[in-house]
């Protein structure tokens, strides 16, 4: 592993957080009659996995989910190289249900934005709320989260890494940026 | 570190993998014909195409990636398909798209191919799709622009977008189009849709046959033997003048349109003569494999090059090529576009 690197959340963390999530999720919605859980692909698809085993645990009623692609809905092709492969949206009828829309890091918000504009194009959904891992701020756009997992102070230079293991969202990582 | 453990950083959003930034293998400017293109860069194309094809499937089928980017369809021969074909996979994906005819353009008063690129590339178009009766004339265009040139079809040489839908479909239908035989019947000489499709199905791996009565095969190609690569620069094809043998047991039937407006030099006896001879007629694909696919980049001439009942029977692909043509070519506006090169200007 790098030198410069904290472990954020280890994967016991990882799995207390996302229980934690799971159970305000389905407090928020009085249960998940009405709500659809949208992962933003991929890290946020991973996490809407983990989450929907807990919200099983918990209430009896299935949880439906999906996963959205925003490849296509982003607003710097062209900006950053080659632009990555769509890896496709597949999603129940979200008209008149509520939307949680799940990502593993809230950074600047455009990822939002991008999936808030899919959204549209997919449905009329009755609302939409944000579920995230870790909030590490440097919005660039008005959003916010409903749910969040953890805030993480960092410096705009700083990344956050997910290590993913079998699946599923493993252990969280801050690598500090070289101007510190 | 566990052999299936990965990570991927937040440095953008959060989504993308570090280890896997992008696996698109793309490096054209300009699409202007299947020789200069990889078999990673056709699958490139195909992989993107199928989940454009998801967008194109939805209830309000717009994603849009292109927004402000402006395609203009320069198309100096009639067309239909490609055409539309253009304008909606530009439209769906959020491009400005703006068609321009030769016969109600400056074209008519005489202005040159390369003032009316340079007129329109002026204007700002960050893609120009040409269609021209001259062979190569979208090489040329695209020396005089920065805007990237996709080629819908020069006089009798390329269609490579055609040549992509084609492997999209067949890929869908059979999965590998490796050591399949795919045969393609009728007017190879005057054919761009053949040419391209020759460097595309090889690529795949097929086995490509021509047939076609001696006068409309290429010269070169009609010796019935292997043709090498140096004598005809095309890769290797098998020809057959003979419908009934080149049928045998193929995989994939493709008649191509009969050009009766190429047909002034009296290469052929009579239509009569040629649809007796070499329509692809339920009878005749009997030979083929029963599974066999059957295609035609259309127009077609029903009666003359293909059978009415055989070009709307179960076996035909004919529909899907045509939805599939949007697909494949919202797949290459969004990997021009991503290249930089459209929205350049």
């Amino acid at each position: 592993m790098n030198s410069g690197m904290a472990v954020v959340l280890d994967n016991v963390a990882v799995d207390r957080t996302v229980r934690r999530l799971a159970h305000e999720i389905v407090e928020f919605h009085n249960g998940v009659s009405d709500v659809v859980l949208v992962g933003i692909q991929k890290g946020g698809a991973l996490l809407t996995k983990q989450l929907i085993r807990e919200i099983s645990n918990i209430e009896d009623t299935p949880v439906k989910w999906g996963t959205l692609d925003i490849t296509l809905h982003r607003d710097d092709l062209g900006l950053t190289g080659l632009p990555s492969a769509p890896s496709g949206s597949e999603l129940p009828d979200i008209d008149n249900r509520i939307v949680v829309l799940v990502d593993d890091v809230l950074f600047t918000g455009r990822s939002v934005r991008a999936a808030l504009d899919a959204i549209n194009y997919l449905g009329r959904p009755k609302a939409v709320r944000l579920a995230v891992l870790v909030d590490r701020g440097h919005r660039e756009l008005p959003i916010r989260a409903d749910i969040v997992g953890k805030n993480i102070p960092t410096a705009m230079g700083d990344e956050i890494q997910i290590s993913e293991l079998d699946q599923r969202i493993d252990s969280v990582l801050l690598r500090r940026g070289e101007n510190q | 570190m566990m052999t299936n453990e990965r990570e991927y950083s937040s440095d953008l959003e959060g989504t993308s993998f570090s280890n896997e930034q992008s696996d698109l293998v793309w490096d054209h400017e300009d699409v202007l014909d299947l020789d200069d293109f990889t078999v990673q860069e056709i699958e490139t194309v195909i992989a993107l195409a199928e989940q454009m094809r998801e967008v194109l499937d939805r209830r309000i089928a717009r994603a849009p990636a292109l927004r402000g980017f402006t395609v203009i369809n320069l198309f100096f021969e009639p067309s239909t398909r490609t055409r539309a074909s253009f304008e909606l996979a530009g439209k769906v994906l959020g491009a400005d798209v703006i068609s321009v005819s030769a016969d109600n353009s400056s074209v008519v008063k005489g202005e040159s191919l390369i003032d009316t690129v340079k007129t329109l590339s002026a204007m700002r178009a960050d893609a120009i799709v040409m269609r021209h009766s001259m062979s190569g004339a979208p090489y040329l265009a695209s020396t005089y622009t920065d805007a990237a040139i996709i080629n819908a079809g020069d006089g009798s040489h390329a269609h490579p977008t055609q040549a992509l839908l084609d492997i999209y479909t067949l890929k869908q239908r059979l999965g590998s189009l490796r050591g399949k035989k795919i045969v393609m019947v009728g007017d190879i000489s005057h054919s761009r849709v053949a040419r391209s499709g020759i460097w595309g199905f090889s690529a795949m791996g097929a086995e490509v046959v021509l047939c076609g009565p001696p006068t409309l095969l290429p010269a070169g190609l009609n010796d019935n033997v292997h043709v090498s690569r140096k004598s005809s620069n095309l890769p290797s094809v098998q020809v057959e003048t003979d419908i009934d043998v080149a049928l045998d047991n193929a995989d994939v039937v493709m008649a191509l349109r009969l050009q009766k407006e190429r047909q002034q030099g009296g290469l052929l006896p009579s239509l009569r003569e040629y649809s007796k001879l070499y329509q692809v007629t339920q009878e005749r694909l009997s030979r083929a494999k029963q599974s066999h696919v059957l295609m035609h980049p259309g127009p077609k001439n029903e009666g003359i090059e293909i059978a009415g009942n055989v070009a709307s029977g179960s076996n035909s692909t004919i529909e899907e090529q045509v939805t599939n043509g949007v697909a494949v070519r919202m797949a290459l506006l969004y990997l021009l576009a991503g290249k930089g090169q459209v929205g350049a200007n």
